[in-house]
């Protein structure tokens, strides 16, 4: 089975500091990959890097997607070819109807893709199938887009706009952090009534807590901008249990 | 300023006619004053910014003389959602034909021609402008031959907007036209008026405008400006109003067609607890230039003022705004505040804010700021990482800025179509922003 999303020996800098130093990973639909690491191993770049932020400088390596180069396509085109991020801090944006917005970006990824527009009604009858999903009440539909909405809300609203937005890669970065539980499985309740043989997620996450509810295929530690370790499921609990220093441990052993 | 515009004006044929000595009075006074002191220069604080000087030297023919025949597009004067009053002037010259006068309850609309021995015109009009900065305003003096009043009686509540339309059209050749609007609110009326000026494309006319506008003790008038004139016209206009005790101004202004355009809003709370509340918008693209001049003048005591306003300046446009905020002795409990943000979507684009703030009083509440930034490049990339193209997401983050103006209009039909006019003035196609971003930290 050819590979979904391939990343091969990338390297970021920021700012003119070297933040990915050479990560590789491939992903395959249907799959679901966890993406663990200490603050600043670069967890967020590579979301952001994959999404096509500004400011981020890929100085090596390649990213392709679908057998594409995905670096070299704009942020609306990789959205239009499915790739979503989640954001780690979704932008609140005064003055621009949540619904209106919404519907202007399916409409622009279904045009990208050739499809048909979907107009109001075919619009607003999915909407209201995916708030049910996440426990969104139809007033978030009416305000500004992330407006006044509470940290939780902001994140379920995130998941939210993938639902309805399908995408073929989903990229979570850090969804989890600053929820609290119940708001943590309405989160993961949206992603696993999205889990699907030809939609691949990368989840990236700090804590362990949210894989107890979104349950990956493969885990990776990402440190000092490389993977330095991958492996089932377990390895996110051993990761718990000993903390990112084992894996620090790990790495010296394994280079002496 | 020497300037060939106002000598021809001022001698082209013979002075308007006659109607009324005190208005032959009037007339020649200000062009008395017009004539010593001409245009103001480029020593003119007021003027600073919007140089004269080649304007000063375009020859306009006075009015239009075939107005009265001008065809005129129903899409150019009507607006969703506003089925009441009509009135309409073309190239400065009031059309009945085009215009709708139903009989409203406490309602007085007419033209000025027919209402010249009414002592409230007869103030308004005569009203001298002793300041050489206000020219354009002697100059619609000295030469007003048309305009309409609009009047409610004493505790009249128009339901009905009143639309007063001022259209330029091509003409012959390129025209100068006055107009002036008088309004009144008797005591506790309440009316909404809506003042547009618009323009077809093929037409350098230059628009010289004046409204007074009075409001009675506990009247409320909502004022909605909208200035969509032709891209090639010049358009000078003034608004005086004035507030009596507990009387209340909600204004909503946009200011977005046009070559060449002032504006200067000048509003005094003259009576105790009288209030304005304020939207404003200017978006410009282009090689635009619009000057916005507020001159807020609270002169009683617990008075309030409370006002926003939004400009956007996009390729060689330029946008000045100049916001001066006056409490006078004795003005006690004032509360003013002033806020102008403002979006520079090209680097060859300019704006030039100043607020200003003059307290003579005490026991006052007053806040001023403006700021001068580009688009949110977060909200930007926000956008686009959900599939909308780049010009697209551009065009929405602008709009949603100058939404401002008119989030509070409980016209929903007139509110998308402002929106729609608003989204058509703001640049779609903005090439990718030129000056490198700093770099977003992960």
């Amino acid at each position: 089975m050819a590979s979904m999303l391939k990343i091969d020996n990338l390297h970021v800098r920021v700012a003119g500091k070297d933040i990915l130093k050479g990560l590789s990973l491939e992903v395959n639909p249907g799959e679901v990959h966890a993406i663990m690491g200490p603050n600043g191993a670069g967890k967020s770049t590579l979301g952001n890097v994959l999404a096509g932020r500004d400011g981020y400088e890929v100085v090596e390596g390649s990213v392709t997607f679908e057998g594409r180069d995905l670096l070299a396509r704009e942020p609306e085109e990789r959205a239009a070819d499915g790739v979503f991020l989640a954001f780690q801090y979704p932008v609140e944006i005064p003055g621009v109807n949540n619904t209106y917005f919404l519907r202007a970006a399916l409409n622009a990824q279904r045009k990208a893709r050739g499809e048909s527009e979907l107009d109001s009604m075919q619009f607003l009858k999915k909407v209201r199938e995916k708030l049910a999903v996440l426990h969104l009440k139809d007033e978030l539909l009416h305000r500004a887009v992330n407006e006044g909405f509470s940290g939780g809300e902001k994140k379920r609203n995130e998941i939210f706009q993938m639902a309805l937005l399908e995408p073929k890669l989903a990229i979570l970065d850090e969804t989890d952090s600053g929820l609290d539980i119940d708001a943590l499985k309405m989160v993961a309740d949206g992603v696993n009534a999205m889990r699907d043989p030809a939609r691949a997620f990368l989840v990236i996450t700090h804590y362990q807590r949210l894989l107890d509810y979104i349950v990956p295929d493969v885990v990776h530690v990402l440190a000092d901008g490389r993977i330095v370790e991958s492996g089932d499921k377990s390895l996110a609990l051993k990761l718990e249990e000993h903390g990112y220093a084992w894996i620090a441990e790990r790495k010296i052993a394994g280079a002496a | 300023m020497a300037a060939v515009l106002l000598d021809r004006l001022l001698d082209a044929g013979a002075a308007p006619a006659s109607q009324a000595a005190w208005l032959d009075d009037a007339r020649r006074e200000a062009r008395e004053a017009l004539v010593r002191d001409g245009l103001p220069g480029a020593r003119s604080e007021a003027w600073k910014y919007t140089s004269l000087r080649a304007l000063a030297q375009r020859a306009y023919a006075r009015g239009d003389a075939g107005a009265a025949g001008r065809a005129v597009e129903a899409s150019l004067v009507a607006l969703p959602g506003v089925d009441g009053p009509r009135v309409v002037f073309v190239n400065g010259r009031f059309r009945a034909d085009l215009s709708q006068l139903p009989a409203t309850s406490g309602l007085t609309i007419a033209p000025l021609v027919d209402v010249l021995d009414d002592t409230g015109v007869h103030a308004l009009l005569a009203r001298r402008f002793d300041d050489a900065s206000q020219a354009f305003a002697r100059l619609n003096t000295a030469l007003v031959d048309d305009g309409v009043l609009v009047r409610v009686a004493p505790d009249a509540q128009v339901d009905v907007p009143v639309h007063l339309v001022f259209a330029g059209v091509p003409a012959d050749g390129d025209v100068a036209w006055q107009s002036r609007v008088l309004v009144e609110l008797g005591e506790s009326a309440s009316l909404r008026l809506i003042e547009s000026h618009v323009g077809t494309d093929g037409q350098a006319h230059l628009g010289n405008h004046v409204a007074q506008v009075a409001v009675r003790r506990g009247a409320t008038l909502d004022l909605l400006q909208m200035q969509v004139a032709a891209e090639a016209g010049v358009l000078v206009r003034r608004s005086d109003v004035v507030l009596d005790e507990d009387a209340r101004l909600n204004l909503r202004t946009l200011e977005l067609g046009g070559q060449l355009v002032r504006h200067d809003l000048v509003v005094d709370l003259a009576g105790d607890r009288a209030q304005l509340e304020s939207r404003g918008v200017f978006a410009l693209h282009g090689r635009q230039h619009v000057d916005t001049h507020l001159d807020i003048r609270h002169l009683a005591r617990d008075t309030r003022s409370d006002m926003v306003w939004r400009g956007v300046a996009d390729a060689r446009s330029r946008g000045v705004f100049h916001g001066a905020i006056t409490v006078a002795p004795g003005a006690d409990g004032t509360d003013a505040s002033l806020a102008n943000k403002n979006l520079l979507l090209s680097d060859q684009a300019e704006i030039d804010t100043q607020p200003l703030l003059v307290i003579h009083a005490d026991e006052v509440k007053a806040a001023h700021g403006a700021t001068v930034g580009q688009l949110d490049e977060r909200a930007l990339f926000y956008l686009r990482s959900r599939g909308l193209p780049e010009s697209e997401a551009r065009a929405l983050l602008t709009l949603a800025f100058c939404r401002v103006a008119i989030d509070s209009l409980e016209n929903p039909a007139l509110r998308d179509h402002i929106d729609a006019v608003l989204l058509d003035h703001l640049p779609r196609d903005v090439a990718a922003p030129t000056a490198q971003d700093a770099p977003n930290r992960p």
